[in-house]
C-alpha cells in the first residue's frame, strides 16, 4: 500500500510521520535531535522498516530548519518551510481555525488564517524566551520533568509576577521569588504567564487574534502555558491529537497531494542508503569574498549531499542533472 | 595622486570608480562586503548603531589595508542618523588609531559656493569640461547598471535556470567596470540586455509581483540583504526594487536643487497613514506600499536594519495600509546577527501565502470548488 513520509527536522526534535493515502496518521516518531539530525532520521527510518514489513513509500517531504540538508540526504520530493507545513496540518485537523499558536524547541510562530488560507504570520526573531528549550532548562534547574513543571504550574493559585522579557532575567527573578518563600506552583504559574505575555508582545503586536485557536508544538503539552494562554485570550485552545508532530504531518499531507497531481515516481533514495554511517563535515570555501560555509555529507568516503554554497560550485558537483535534484518548493 | 575610498552600496562602486578616476583621483575600492567586512565593522561600531554604519566601517578598514588615504562620504540632514555618520565614523576610526581624512559631501541647500570650494580643493581635474565628462561617464554606468538589473529581475522568475541570469549579471558588472569609453559602455550594456532577453524561459501558471521597499542601504546592497532579489526571483517572484542608484542620484542631488517638491507625490500617498517626513525612506516605504495596494501588486517586502528609526515608524503605519488595501506585507529586520536560514524560511512562507491567495482567486473565478489543501 502507498504511504507518504513527512520529516520535520527542528532544532530540538526530529519528527517522522507516516500517513496513508487517506491522510490518516499511521505512525509518528519523535526524537530529540541532540545536535545530530542525520542520526535521528536514520534511527527513525530504521524503526519504520522494522515495524512495517511491506509498504511502499510513494513520496517524502521535509520541513523544519534542517529541511534542505535532510531533504538532500533522503531524496525528498518536497522541501517546504515549516510555516506553511504547520498551517496545512492545522487546516486538516480543524478547517475553521483562524489563529495558530505554535511553540517549538527554539522558535515560536503565530499564523493567522482567514477563509482557509494563511493571511499573515510572525516568527520570533530576537528572543527565544518561552520556547521549549527554556522550559527544559528551568525544569532541569528545579530537578523535575518538563511535564511535571507544566502540571504544577497549572495548580498555581496566585501567580507571582515574573519578568519575562529575557529568559536569563526571568530565571533570576524566579530564584529571587523562591528565596522569598513563594510556593513553587505560584512561581511556575507566574513564569507561564510571563512567557505568554512575551509571546504576545513579540509576535502578536497589531494583529487580530480570533478564535478558534489551535495551540501546537512541543510546548502545547504544557498545562501551565495552555492555561495562561486561555486566560489571556479568553477562549479555549484546541490542542490537536498529534500536536507534537504537526510540521511533519503537514509536509506529509502536502507531498501526498503533490504526487497525486504530478504523477511522477518518488525521488526517495530508499532505506538501504540510510543504514550506513554518515559523516558531516564543513569547510569555508575560498573561491570568492562570500567565503561560504559549505556542509558536506559523506558516506563511505563519497559525498552524498552538499549545501551552503551560494554559487552552486560544490552542490552542483553532486549530480549532473541539476533539475532532478530536490530543491525547496514555494508557491 | 590622493588614494581615496568610499563605502560600498550595491554596485555603485562601478560608476563611482569611473567618476573619481576621471576627476584625477586614484580610487581604492574595498573588497566587496563579506563576512569579514561585517566582523571588522561590528568590532568597532556601537552595538545599537544601525547596520549600515557597521558595514561602512568594515569597508573603510579593508580599504585602509589596501592603502586608502581619504574617505568620501555623503552627508545629509534630517531625522535619520545617517547625516551625522561621516563625523561619527571619523571619530570612531580616530579612536582606534586610524587618522584618515574624511571628505564629506552634502547636497547644497543653502551654501552652493561652499560645495564648489570643496570640489576645487579635493579634485585635481576640476575644469568644467573634465567634470562634465566625469559625470557623464559615471551617469551612463549607473543607468546601465540599473537597466540591466531591472531586466534581470523580470527575466529571473521565468528562467529555466535562474542561476544563468545571475552569472550574466556578474559578467556584465565586470565588463562595465572595465569599460572606459562611452561606446564601450553602450556596447557592453546592449550586449548584456540582449543576452538576458535570450535566456530560456518557461511559462508560469501565474505571475507573482512583489515590491521591495524599505531603507536604502538594505534595499540596494545585495550582500547584506542575503541577495533577496535573487532569492525571490529563484522562487518565481518578479521583484521590483523601489530604490535604484540612478534614481536616487537624480532625486536627491538633481531634483532637490531644481525641483524642491519632488517628494510631494509620496506625501500625498502616505498622508492618511503617516503625516510626517520621518527621515530616511520611512515616508517612501508607506507611500510605495499604498501604491502597491492601489495597483494590485501581490505583496510587499519591507527591509530595515535593526534600530532604524524611520523604518520602525513606517512599520507602525503598515498594518493599517495592509488591511485597507488587502495587500500582504512582510517586514524583515536585518543586522549582523541575522542568518540566511531565518530570512529564507520567512520569504518562502510569504511566497506560499501570496501564491495561495492568487490560486484562491483563480479557482473562485473559474467556479471550481475550493479544496482546503490542494492549493498549497
Amino acid at each position: 500500500m502507498k504511504h507518504y513520509l513527512g520529516i520535520d527536522v527542528g532544532s530540538v526534535s526530529t519528527n517522522l510521520v507516516l500517513i496513508n493515502q487517506r491522510g490518516e496518521l499511521i505512525r509518528k516518531l519523535y526524537f530529540r535531535s541532540q545536535g545530530n539530525p542525520v542520526l535521528s532520521v536514520q534511527r527513525g527510518l530504521a524503526e519504520l522498516v522494522r515495524d512495517f514489513k511491506d509498504f511502499e513509500i510513494a513520496g517524502v517531504g521535509t520541513t523544519g530548519s534542517g529541511r534542505q540538508l535532510i531533504g538532500q540526504l533522503v531524496g525528498a520530493d518536497l522541501i517546504k518551510n515549516e510555516i506553511t507545513a504547520h498551517a496545512v496540518a492545522c487546516l486538516s485537523v480543524e478547517p475553521s481555525v483562524q489563529t495558530i499558536i505554535e511553540i517549538g524547541g527554539q522558535d515560536s510562530k503565530l499564523i493567522l488564517i482567514r477563509d482557509g488560507i494563511v493571511s499573515d504570520f510572525a516568527m520570533n526573531t530576537v528572543c527565544a524566551a518561552g520556547t521549549g528549550s527554556f522550559l527544559d532548562q528551568q525544569a532541569a534547574r528545579l530537578d523535575m520533568e518538563v511535564a511535571e513543571l507544566g502540571q504544577r504550574a497549572a495548580q498555581g493559585k496566585r501567580p507571582v509576577r515574573i519578568a519575562g522579557r529575557c529568559a536569563v532575567f526571568a530565571e533570576s527573578d524566579m530564584i529571587h521569588k523562591q528565596q522569598m518563600g513563594h510556593p513553587l506552583e505560584d512561581i511556575l504559574a507566574g513564569l507561564c504567564q510571563a512567557l505568554v505575555r512575551n509571546f504576545l508582545n513579540n509576535l502578536a503586536k497589531g494583529k487580530d487574534l480570533k478564535p478558534p485557536f489551535i495551540f501546537q508544538g512541543g510546548v502545547a503539552a504544557n498545562l501551565g502555558i495552555r492555561k495562561a494562554f486561555e486566560e489571556v485570550l479568553g477562549s479555549k485552545l484546541i490542542i490537536p491529537e498529534h500536536y507534537d508532530v504537526m510540521g511533519a504531518l503537514g509536509v506529509a499531507l502536502l507531498v501526498r497531494d503533490e504526487s497525486a497531481a504530478q504523477k511522477r515516481p518518488t525521488r526517495f533514495k530508499g532505506f538501504h542508503l540510510l543504514k550506513e554511517h554518515i559523516v558531516t563535515t564543513s569547510f569555508d570555501c575560498d573561491g570568492c569574498a562570500n567565503q561560504c560555509e559549505v556542509v558536506e555529507l559523506r558516506q563511505n568516503e563519497q559525498v552524498i549531499a552538499c549545501l551552503g554554497d551560494k554559487c552552486g560550485k560544490w552542490s552542483n558537483r553532486i549530480d549532473g542533472e541539476r533539475l532532478n535534484k530536490p530543491s525547496t518548493q514555494v508557491g | 595622486m590622493l588614494r581615496v575610498t568610499f563605502a560600498h552600496i550595491g554596485n555603485s562602486y562601478i560608476p563611482l570608480r569611473a567618476l573619481l578616476s576621471e576627476l584625477g583621483l586614484e580610487p581604492v575600492i574595498p573588497p566587496l562586503v563579506s563576512q569579514r567586512t561585517i566582523a571588522l565593522g561590528t568590532k568597532l561600531a556601537p552595538e545599537f548603531a544601525c547596520f549600515p554604519l557597521k558595514v561602512n566601517l568594515g569597508n573603510y578598514l579593508e580599504a585602509i589595508e589596501a592603502g586608502a588615504e581619504g574617505i568620501f562620504m555623503a552627508g545629509g540632514v534630517g531625522p535619520c542618523r545617517f547625516g551625522y555618520y561621516g563625523e561619527l565614523q571619523r571619530q570612531i576610526l580616530k579612536e582606534n588609531g586610524y587618522d584618515i581624512e574624511f571628505l564629506v559631501f552634502e547636497a547644497p541647500k543653502t551654501h552652493p559656493l561652499e560645495l564648489w570650494e570643496r570640489i576645487r580643493k579635493y579634485f585635481p581635474r576640476h575644469r568644467l569640461f573634465d567634470m562634465a565628462r566625469a559625470i557623464r561617464i559615471a551617469w551612463l554606468k549607473a543607468e546601465s547598471l540599473d537597466r540591466v538589473d531591472r531586466l534581470a529581475n523580470r527575466i529571473r522568475p521565468q528562467a529555466i535556470d535562474p542561476e544563468a541570469v545571475n552569472r550574466l549579471q556578474e559578467r556584465f558588472y565586470q565588463k562595465l567596470d572595465q569599460a572606459g569609453l562611452t561606446v564601450e559602455i553602450k556596447a557592453v550594456t546592449s550586449q548584456a540586455l540582449a543576452e538576458l532577453n535570450a535566456v530560456k524561459i518557461r511559462p508560469r501558471p501565474y505571475s507573482l509581483k512583489m515590491l521591495l521597499v524599505g531603507e536604502i542601504y538594505m534595499v540596494m546592497e545585495p550582500r547584506v540583504n542575503f541577495h533577496i532579489e535573487r532569492m525571490l526571483g529563484e522562487m518565481g517572484v518578479e521583484v521590483t526594487r523601489t530604490i535604484y542608484f540612478s534614481d536616487w542620484v537624480r532625486d536627491q542631488l538633481v531634483f532637490s536643487i531644481v525641483k524642491p517638491d519632488w517628494r510631494r507625490k509620496f506625501e500625498l500617498l502616505a498622508r492618511p497613514y503617516l503625516g510626517n517626513f520621518v527621515g530616511g525612506h520611512g515616508l517612501e516605504t508607506v507611500a510605495h506600499t499604498v501604491e502597491a495596494g492601489v495597483n494590485r501588486w501581490n505583496g510587499v517586502v519591507q527591509l530595515a536594519p535593526f534600530t532604524c528609526m524611520p523604518e520602525i515608524v513606517a512599520m507602525q503605519a503598515l498594518p493599517k495600509v495592509s488591511k485597507e488595501f488587502g495587500i500582504p506585507v512582510l517586514t524583515l529586520i536585518i543586522d549582523e546577527h541575522s542568518a540566511e536560514a531565518g530570512i529564507r524560511t520567512r520569504l518562502e512562507a510569504f511566497v506560499d501565502l501570496l501564491a495561495h491567495r492568487i490560486r484562491r482567486k483563480q479557482s473562485k473565478a473559474g467556479g471550481r470548488r475550493f479544496e482546503a489543501l490542494s492549493g498549497y
